[in-house]
């Protein structure tokens, strides 16, 4: 069986690393300034974030779910941590990120409770929960900002903050990325939730656990979501209502563009991570050459498109077997 | 051809029909003859070329060679609307319907009745949908959605279906693989009816008892060549075996002479509160206990209650003289109890996973290393399995969905065999495949026994029952109403008492 250079998998990684590779040649024979250090700081930072966010939907996706409340509980545990910082400006970094963490938690258990035990579909429990925790935010803030100077000290100090060269965000995203493929690829849990995507009534007759890997799922995007809702606030130091607005698509993105099926089942953090980059440079590169902002839309959404139709057609090739070669003849799979 | 010719001219015919795909030929130029009022049996193992020639039949796919005629014309079908027209409808192996709509919607879904160029003519499509399920003596009512309905329900809408087509050719397509034996009478009658109304029927079917109940005819395929065809009347079971095969298969069931060992296995008085009731039985070492009802008598559900997916109120389960609380599949699979469930399709294999991956699932907790899985042991697991199964493969990386049925069949075998059960439960281990796949799941289950396993084999086909099984437990309406030992096997008995009859149930 002659592999299709589509499909998801190395070739699909490679092809697209490619891809965004001769991307970042092409802006930066058009616009040199795109490659100055400047420049890619900031995209280092603002890929940290997306890929981080990126990785965490790619949880729910994988088990043929999605997590559409991931920006809004960033938006809420910014605020709160926020607000908690005005109040308190001398509040410890680690206190700042515990909290920040807890409430994701809570946010995410709340999806959680909804999808894994109540048995509703995630879209919609997360369309809901969008909702609710972004009108929550402007309750919350009575609608008013929080400003650069409101902030105490350590709060925006330490996501800056820099160890040889790079951003703490960075760090931050480089180590929760390692860990999620460590997870993924070299722990049980991991791979119970590409069996659990993959086909799920099999999955239930070897005994994996549903229900608890649902709720695992949606408590990890909340606890990245809480950690990002913090950083962000930090990274941009302004805290308002629609913060991340949107984001949640451009996560989605990602994953398809890097290869997650949307089925379940499928997809990778190398692949993820490159759908990201691919993502972040368009939008930082498309400013810079003068390409005004609903073009930069579109052609995002061109890409999205694309990536779904080279999945699906990789998905194809790999359905099931009709014909047995050997015996040359054609056969159904059995049924 | 001569329409005045004495012998009737052919409904639907094909001659000489060859199709390719890239380099592979399903089918070499194969023969098949569909005369009005008769019914014409298609025997022939998977991958004969059975389900190609329907798909040429119906539209699906083109001939790439040799002639289509209706009633005598040549005729080209582009699409499935094409064989319609002509009169040729199918009812297939899995019904292809619509569960969220009605059953007179299901009807008319891609030919619906029109009142003018736009609107639909719901009431006259509801009186004909009425009318046709009158025809066939059924009480379902057009206006039912069809969720509600039974398996052999669903057969008979479709069969209303293909009969709104006005249609001179029905072709079923394995129409008796669900239904349990009560229903399958029902099915006969009405195939009986629509050969009274002078339509061609193709039946295929993998159980000899359909053919030789139903069909006026037969033809055989092997390997996508046309083998021959002839009266059934003429022929024995053996015949038709031994064309479908192209050789005699002597030795349908090798079970191996073992010594039964110590009871492994001893459940007494197993309730719950709706599916079953007062379940005993016992399972001896190396001892294959075959259950037998028909469907609907609770031997699944008992089955995934053991394997603690089903809830159990009262009674006691032994695993090797322990208590077993079947709380949860893993805990069942680690005590050493795997079930391979009857929808292997659905339920067994994952095919976006590798075949590695696949392999080691029942078993990760037994592979993990502290919190990280252990590559190495998880690499030879996986290897010695396919290698003892010969999954044929180009490495362990290749995901399952690229395998042939016949390998993904033997990945999802072999992840079970992986977690070295003392006992396998196999539910309708060979419903659906053909004979020389059957031999092989028959052979494998001597093999486990002389490893020493037990396996509980459900199962409702008797002969292999009864070929395969130690003891026989027979169920019926959720209790078991007989244990029969292997001398005392007799298929009219065991018949008897998995349909109530008293005289049949008391030992």
């Amino acid at each position: 069986m002659s592999k299709s250079p589509l499909k998801t998998g190395p070739n699909r990684d490679v092809i697209l690393g490619l891809i965004v590779a001769a991307l970042l040649v092409l802006i930066a024979i058009r616009a040199p300034v795109f490659m100055s250090s400047g420049s890619l700081d900031t995209l280092v930072t603002d890929g940290a974030l997306l890929g981080m966010m990126a990785v965490a939907q790619m949880l729910p996706i994988l088990t043929g779910g999605i997590d559409l409340s991931m920006p809004a509980n960033m938006a809420f545990t910014g605020m709160a941590t926020a607000l908690l910082s005005k109040a308190h400006p001398a509040m410890p970094v680690l206190a700042t990120v515990a909290i920040a963490l807890a409430i994701g938690l809570v946010l995410g258990a709340f999806n959680g409770c909804f999808i894994a035990y109540l048995g509703i579909p995630p879209i919609v429990v997360t369309l809901g929960t969008m909702s609710i925790y972004r009108g929550a935010v402007f309750m919350l803030s009575r609608g008013a900002w929080v400003n650069a100077q409101d902030f105490g000290k350590p709060y925006l100090a330490f996501p800056m903050g820099r160890l040889l060269g790079l951003t703490h965000i960075f760090w931050i995203a480089a180590l929760l990325i390692a860990a999620a493929y460590v997870f993924l690829n070299h722990m049980q849990k991991g791979r119970e939730l590409y069996a659990l995507g993959g086909n799920p009534p099999a999955a239930k007759y070897v005994g994996i656990n549903n229900t608890h890997n649902k709720m695992l799922i949606y408590l990890l995007t909340g606890l990245a979501s809480g950690l990002c809702g913090y950083l962000w606030v930090a990274r941009y130091a302004i805290a308002y209502t629609e913060i991340a607005l949107g984001f949640e698509l451009q996560t989605v993105a990602a994953c398809v563009i890097g290869g997650v099926s949307i089925a379940g089942g499928r997809g990778s953090v190398p692949g993820t991570l490159l759908g990201a980059a691919f993502l972040v440079i368009i939008f930082n590169a498309l400013p810079i050459i003068n390409v005004s902002p609903f073009w930069q839309m579109a052609i995002s959404g061109t890409v999205v498109l694309a990536a779904v139709i080279i999945n699906s057609r990789g998905e194809r090739s790999q359905g099931k077997v009709i014909l047995e070669p050997e015996r040359g003849t054609s056969a159904k799979v059995a049924s | 051809m001569d329409p005045i010719a004495p012998v009737p001219v052919p409904a639907l015919s094909l001659q000489g029909i060859k199709k390719h795909f890239g380099g592979i030929h399903a089918l070499t130029g194969v023969d098949l003859h569909l005369y009005p009022g008769q019914v014409m049996g298609l025997l022939g193992e998977n991958g004969a070329g059975k389900s190609t020639a329907v798909k040429i039949m119906t539209g699906i796919y083109h001939p790439d060679g040799g002639q289509l005629l209706v009633a005598g014309q040549p005729a080209e079908f582009r699409t499935t609307q094409d064989a319609w027209r002509h009169g040729i409808t199918a009812v297939h192996q899995e019904t292809v319907m619509f569960d969220e709509l009605s059953v007179a919607e299901n009807i008319f879904s891609g030919h619906f009745l029109r009142r003018g160029r736009f609107l639909l003519d719901w009431p006259r499509m509801r009186a004909r949908a009425a009318e046709l399920m009158a025809n066939l003596e059924s009480d379902i009512r057009p206006e039912t959605p069809l969720k509600l309905l039974s398996v052999a329900q669903k057969h008979i809408v479709e069969i209303a279906r293909a009969l709104s087509h006005d249609s001179s050719v029905v072709i079923m397509d394995e129409p008796t693989a669900a239904l349990s034996a009560h229903e399958i009478e029902d099915l006969y009658a009405i195939v009986r009816h629509l050969k009274s109304l002078g339509k061609a029927i193709l039946f295929i079917s993998h159980k000899f008892d359909d053919i030789f109940a139903i069909c006026d005819r037969y033809t055989v395929f092997r390997d996508g060549g046309y083998v021959g065809e002839g009266r059934i009347a003429d022929v024995t079971q053996d015949d038709l075996v031994r064309m479908m095969v192209g050789r005699s298969v002597s030795t349908m069931f090798p079970k191996p002479e073992v010594e039964l060992g110590e009871p492994v296995l001893e459940v007494t008085g197993l309730c719950n509160p709706t599916e079953f009731e007062a379940i005993s039985f016992t399972l001896r070492k190396r001892e294959v206990l075959g259950f037998y009802g028909l469907v609907g008598a609770g031997r699944t559900e008992l089955m995934e209650a053991l394997f603690g997916l089903g809830q159990i109120t009262r009674g006691d389960i032994r695993l090797n003289g322990r208590a077993l609380e079947p709380e949860s599949p893993r805990s069942v699979i680690e005590a050493g109890i795997v079930y391979v469930p009857e929808d292997r399709q659905r339920t067994g294999a994952i095919l976006p996973m590798s075949i590695q991956h696949n392999i080691t699932l029942p078993s990760l907790r037994k592979l993990a290393h502290g919190l990280f899985l252990n590559d190495r042991a998880e690499v030879a697991m996986s290897d010695s399995i396919s290698q003892r199964l010969s999954v044929k493969c180009s490495d362990r990386e290749q995901k399952v969905g690229e395998l042939s049925g016949g390998n993904q069949q033997k990945v999802v075998i072999g992840k079970w065999l992986a977690t070295q059960p003392e006992i396998v439960i196999l539910d309708e281990p060979t419903k659906g495949i053909d004979i020389g796949s059957k031999a092989a799941v028959h052979s494998f289950i001597g093999e486990l026994v002389t490893l020493g396993l037990s396996v509980v084999m459900v199962s409702s086909e008797l002969p292999e029952l009864m070929g395969m099984a130690d003891r026989i437990v027979v169920m019926h309406k959720g209790r078991i109403v007989r244990i029969l030992d292997r001398p005392a096997f007799d298929a009219e008995t065991i018949v008897g008492a998995a349909s109530g009859l008293a005289a049949a149930c008391t030992a």
